[in-house]
């Protein structure tokens, strides 16, 4: 996705997977010392961190049988739990798309006053405990709204919260590609006679498609992940507005290990599936120019 | 080389996602409060313990927090634990003590629920006999309490005013947090306590389900959530509410006539240094227990008395004696049963009260 960026032998393993684009002319499969040292190493560190936790995950799930694993998935309220937070990820993932690059857009096209200020706070939600992010929304969205708006304990408080934890994704992937993209291509269509929206959609969007991709990707795996915010804002209630992240927590709580990592992996499942889906996706826009 | 590179990012960020999954509720692994320039050298086993620097780790749940501090303070003025320093370790009681089974060190350990130290018996780190005292193992103890608004504006006196009209109860949950079984209990306890069966005190859990309109993840995020207005009334332990008047938060709370004994249990890891016992004992003499009352605790056995507690309904008189108080002993079975019986995820009473309510509502 941001293949420019990524040097011969650069950490986590993708430099190998592409001998037959090195310019060094080096035999493929044949890496330097360098290159290779720090692909070992880069491997070793992705293994430590996460592919073996990974891996031991789905052991663990598996340790309760595959029936074991369908009564978990299957049961009432761990299936509504999931439904509810997949369904509340992807809403907010197709907002993000939408206002986070309208945001970068902003950001880098424009300029007005407070932009610098604007520049910070967009990582606000990055830096703020969740808990506080939480906190803050209850007494902004909650019984007490100074503003009459009373969504606590509803399925938009879960909307509302997840929002506000991802929203920095897709700005900050799509923020420095924006930066880079040529002017003249544009200021060529549009002397072309091609129409703003056009343009935009003819020789932007696809340039910014990866970077997109990506933040999409980004903001939908953090957001069926959340559990901080939620938990003051969306009441828990069975069926209604409990999160996977809880129903996990109750399994852990019960002792029962292997049901959480069932439900954790089955987690795990759906971000791989809608983190290709993203990419073909941006793939297919990508492709348009 | 795309396709490649996709299934590395991917692989990456589920790999994220499943640590913070698993790892977001750990408030708090370890944060050293109370240990400047403190020296780790133990006291040989055996011999006579007359005070001296020594370094224990303390694990406990949230709840109690202010209270142990105090009691600390208070341990290191007495000839035994002069020079004794801290590592404490506070967070939700079942993660602690997990946390303990995985490797934190702990030296005295204090939970919300038994079964938290039957875990560690289990693991072999907490002797067998931890509870053979006449205490059984108990160090603090409070009662559940109806937590209302500053003066009452809905006339709250007892469970029973709960699930009339439109009243709004916020409780912790009772599925992702141990301490908050103490609350549930209650409220189907009161029904057996005034005579009525199994059905009517299932009925009557129902019917608070369905009044339920917040389940915040802790008692303290229950708490947290009732003081920013959710809600009419607030289950809660009267030690939290008193702690939370304490503070200055705008809540009063009504002791009702039929509650639970709330019971916390401490005990002293099997390895840990002698001066724990010591800790141990003086948390366990009127010392100790003083410093409990103070922060809005019941003394073990009521021993403690006259002292003015600042937060209570009434200072001078803190701790009113129910007309009936149920305890998870006589009259749950003990925690191992009463946890398979509410509150197993497939067919626990109160698991499937509260899918059933999900579903009407």
């Amino acid at each position: 996705m941001t293949a420019a960026s990524i040097h011969d032998g650069a950490a986590d393993g993708r430099a190998g997977d592409r001998p037959a684009r090195l310019r060094r002319g080096r035999p493929a499969g044949r890496l330097s010392l360098g290159s290779g040292l720090g692909l070992g190493v880069g491997m070793l560190w992705f293994s430590l961190l996460v592919l073996i936790p990974l891996t031991a995950v789905v052991v663990k799930a598996q340790s309760g049988g595959w029936s074991g694993y369908w009564h978990t998935i299957t049961n009432a309220q761990t299936w509504a739990a999931i439904k509810l937070t997949v369904i509340q990820s992807l809403l907010v993932t197709l907002l993000n798309v939408v206002m986070g690059t309208l945001i970068a857009w902003v950001l880098v096209r424009d300029h007005f006053v407070g932009k610098r200020a604007l520049e910070v706070l967009i990582d606000i939600p990055f830096a703020l405990p969740t808990i506080v992010a939480g906190l803050v929304l209850l007494s902004l969205y909650g019984p007490r709204s100074p503003i009459g708006v009373n969504i606590a304990n509803t399925e938009k408080a879960v909307f509302l919260a997840l929002a506000f934890v991802t929203v920095p994704f897709v700005v900050r992937t799509v923020q420095p590609v924006l930066e880079q993209l040529d002017l003249d291509a544009e200021e060529a269509a549009a002397s072309l006679g091609a129409s703003r929206f056009t343009v935009f959609r003819r020789v932007v969007l696809p340039s910014l498609a990866p970077a997109i991709g990506a933040g999409a990707a980004l903001s939908f795996a953090r957001a069926i992940s959340e559990y901080g915010s939620l938990v003051l804002l969306s009441g828990n209630l069975a069926l209604r507005t409990e999160v996977t992240s809880v129903r996990i927590l109750t399994y852990i709580e019960n002792g029962n290990t292997a049901a959480a990592a069932a439900v954790a992996s089955t987690l795990l499942l759906i971000a791989l599936i809608v983190i290709v889906l993203v990419d073909v996706i941006q793939r297919r826009v990508a492709r348009r120019d | 080389m795309r396709t490649r590179t996709t299934i590395a990012l991917a692989l990456a960020l589920t790999g994220s996602l499943v640590v913070s999954a698993c790892g977001s509720d750990t408030k708090s692994s370890s944060n050293t409060a109370a240990a400047p320039g403190s020296s780790t050298e133990a006291t040989t086993p055996g011999t006579a313990d007359n005070g001296g620097p020594v370094e224990l780790s303390l694990v406990a749940f949230s709840v109690p927090k202010a209270a142990n501090a105090a009691i600390e303070a208070a341990f290191a003025k007495t000839p035994k634990g002069a020079g004794t320093t801290w590592t404490e370790s506070y967070g939700a009681s079942g993660d602690q003590s997990r946390a303990v089974v995985s490797g934190l060190e702990a030296d005295y350990v204090h939970f919300s629920l038994e079964g938290d130290v039957t875990r560690l018996v289990k693991e072999g780190l907490v002797a067998e006999d931890w509870n053979a005292g006449p205490n059984h193992g108990i160090v603090s103890t409070s009662v559940v309490v109806i937590a209302v608004r500053p003066g009452n504006p809905k006339h709250i006196t007892g469970w029973d005013d709960l699930v009339e009209g439109d009243i709004g109860i916020v409780t912790p949950n009772p599925g992702s947090s141990g301490s908050a079984r103490w609350n549930i209990l209650a409220a189907y306890g009161h029904v057996l306590a005034n005579g009525g069966t199994e059905d009517d005190a299932k009925a009557y859990l129902k019917q608070f389900f369905e009044h339920t309109v917040a389940l915040p993840g802790s008692g303290r995020d229950a708490t947290t959530a009732f003081l920013a207005g959710t809600g009419d009334v607030l289950i809660s332990y009267e030690n939290e509410a008193i702690l939370a008047r304490q503070s200055g938060s705008e809540l009063d709370y009504v002791v009702p006539d039929q509650t639970l004994l709330i019971e916390n249990p401490a005990a002293v890891l099997k390895d840990a240094n002698p001066r724990a016992t010591a800790f141990l004992d003086f948390v366990l003499s009127a010392a100790g227990q003083t410093e409990f009352v103070k922060k809005g605790f019941r003394s073990v056995g009521n021993t403690v008395t006259g002292v003015s507690v600042e937060g209570a309904n009434d200072p001078a008189d803190p701790f009113p004696t129910p007309a009936k108080l149920l305890t998870i002993g006589t009259d749950f079975g003990g925690w191992s049963d009463a946890s398979k019986k509410f509150f197993d995820e497939d067919n626990g009473i109160v698991t499937l009260i509260q899918q059933e309510t999900g579903k009407t509502s």
